[in-house]
């Protein structure tokens, strides 16, 4: 099967490994926070201030907001924006994020 | 250094600011383009992260010749000092004030506000004689049950993370809605590995075909239809047209959609409903321009587009709109009318008047492209009862989770006939995205036209960066002579 990094003859660094709810994932250089999670097989990662359902990627390009998460510690990061470093701490944010 | 050549702010860098800022430095301006991603190219043209050291992205576009040649002359005017290139710049507001010259006249003078990364917490200010607003556009969804259950995403959004990350969402994916986004969506999800179970198309194709006029102006149009055709083939992605997604399920992840054929009147038609197993729904109906910055400006608007002249010139003096921002049409209509802005600001900053011929080609161009994507949009529109689809308990205004229940209770109930009202009684448009995902179908829901929301900011501002603007500003103010001072 055809991969997109196949695709486009992509040739990045090595992977490194990231954290999503302390459980270690790999991301290449170059991929957002979103491209890290939905290469891992993760696609929500906020549940919702109201009735608590979750959220992953919406419109992918920094509009709608429905992507938030937590990263560094920090909530409400744009996870189709922000690149994945070496060593991130990302965790599903829970409502406003500022609840823990 | 001193550089006393007038200095032009195009804000965007897709086709359109691309062409712009080529044109305009070919022509004796300094130009400062301004742009949100990491790279040049916009949605059309976005490029993968330079550390996924993609070695073939233009497996990923159409009309990548056109691509090169502005990533060729952007880079030999950055080279030659005429153009700066700020990236990760995202512009939250441009502001305009009269600067009392020496002799009296009054001057145009722009400020333009961005923040810095994708943190968007610092703050940058960059000063100019003339703006150009090429800020495009960004997806419409029309709600459905079940569109908020993760696993369904724009059709844009789906291609955007193929293009910028080398990602996909899924394995399985139905790609849905209307326009002729989903084309390219469907066989890009396709080249890319995703089994695509199904196009599902809203509109009837045909009727366009019957549109001779139209077509017959764009014979690449015609090809490029084709090709589409034989790679949906090639790919064995089945075409459904006239039907729409009834549903999406699943819980924490897609499971399935429900599609159903339409009839005439756009109804569902009973008894056609089937369900698809896929666990990536992309869907899309059609693009909505962003004009935050042009309202705060002033700008005239017609409808949801920004209003510009055949020079490409809005109703603010110093204030030029190309592109998507000025009515959705595609990269090659943006290419053309981004020239054509480019050009006349060139002109004017320098004090002359531009003849119109220098600009003829693009202006031949322009003119043939917006009649044929006239002619599309009357083809591709959302099935016409889509409001049906939306029961009581669908979420609409995704930030606020407000439902459709609530929503016509504001409107059957509470008398309210528009969607600032529909806010003030729901919260729907009043989350982070500030109306933009949800306020086509609140329009929908209300029975109004969509209407521009007049957001004074394009994206949220920390309090501070908000608290400090136009310090700098304050400061030259103070250090210039008193006959400088403004009123």
């Amino acid at each position: 099967m055809n991969s997109p990094l196949d695709l486009a003859d992509a040739h990045p660094g090595p992977a490194f490994t990231v954290t999503l709810d302390g459980r270690a994932i790999e991301a290449l250089p170059g991929q957002t926070v979103a491209a890290a999670l939905w290469t891992a097989g993760v696609t929500s990662w906020r549940t919702t201030r109201g009735a608590g359902r979750p959220r992953g990627i919406f419109c992918g390009i920094g509009v709608c907001y429905d992507c938030l998460v937590t990263v560094n510690n920090r909530p409400n990061q744009r996870a189709c924006l922000v690149p994945a470093h070496p060593g991130d701490a990302i965790r599903t944010q829970e409502g406003t994020g500022h609840d823990d | 250094m001193t550089d006393d050549r007038p200095h032009l702010a195009v804000i965007g860098a897709g086709p359109a600011g691309l062409a712009a800022t080529v044109a305009a430095a070919a022509h004796g301006v300094r130009v400062t383009l301004i742009d949100s991603a990491a790279r040049a190219g916009g949605q059309f043209y976005r490029q993968p992260a330079i550390e996924l050291n993609a070695g073939r992205p233009q497996a990923l576009h159409h009309q990548w010749r056109a691509w090169e040649r502005l990533r060729d002359a952007l880079a030999r005017h950055v080279e030659a000092g005429c153009v700066t290139h700020l990236t990760d710049h995202h512009v939250w507001l441009v502001e305009r004030q009269l600067e009392r010259q020496a002799g009296g006249a009054d001057r145009n003078a722009f400020t333009v506000h961005a923040l810095l990364g994708p943190e968007q917490q610092d703050p940058v200010e960059v000063r100019a004689d003339a703006v150009l607003l090429a800020t495009g556009g960004y997806e419409k969804v029309l709600p459905f049950p079940g569109w908020t259950v993760p696993g369904v995403l724009t059709a844009g959004g789906a291609q955007a993370m193929l293009k910028g990350t080398l990602a996909v969402p899924g394995r399985t994916a139905v790609v849905a809605g209307t326009g002729p986004l989903l084309l390219p969506v469907a066989t890009g999800l396709a080249a890319a590995g995703v089994e695509v179970a199904a196009l599902v198309e809203s509109a009837d194709p045909k009727a366009f075909a019957r549109r001779s006029r139209a077509l017959a102006a764009q014979p690449g149009k015609v090809a490029e239809g084709a090709r589409y055709a034989a790679q949906l083939l090639r790919h064995r992605v089945k075409l459904l047209t006239r039907h729409t997604v009834v549903q999406a399920h699943g819980d924490d992840r897609l499971e399935a959609v429900t599609v159903a054929a339409l009839d005439t009147d756009g109804r569902v038609r009973p008894g056609t409903a089937r369900r698809i197993a896929c666990d990536t729904l992309a869907v899309g109906h059609g693009i909505v321009p962003h004009t935050d910055l042009a309202e705060t400006l002033g700008c005239r608007l017609d409808g949801t587009d920004v209003q510009v002249d055949d020079e490409q010139r809005t109703d603010v003096p110093g204030v030029w709109a190309a592109g998507e921002t000025t009515g959705i049409g595609g990269a090659a209509l943006s290419l053309a009318e981004g020239h054509i802005a480019g050009r006349s600001a060139a002109a004017r900053l320098n004090g002359t008047e531009p003849d119109p011929r220098i600009w003829a080609p693009a202006a031949k161009s322009r003119t043939k492209l917006r009649e044929f994507f006239a002619a599309l949009d009357t083809v591709y529109a959302p099935p016409a009862r889509w409001t049906d689809l939306v029961t009581d308990d669908t979420v609409v205004c995704r930030c606020e989770e407000v439902t459709g229940g609530a929503i016509r209770e504001a409107v059957d109930g509470l008398g309210a006939g528009d969607v600032r009202t529909v806010k003030l009684l729901t919260r729907a448009g009043m989350g982070w995205c500030q109306g933009r995902m949800c306020g086509p179908a609140v329009a929908g829901l209300a029975g109004c036209e969509l209407t521009p929301s007049r957001r004074p900011f394009a994206r949220p501002v920390p309090l501070g960066v908000l608290a400090r603007a136009g310090e700098a500003e304050a400061d030259r103010s103070a250090a210039a002579p008193p006959d400088a001072l403004p009123d």
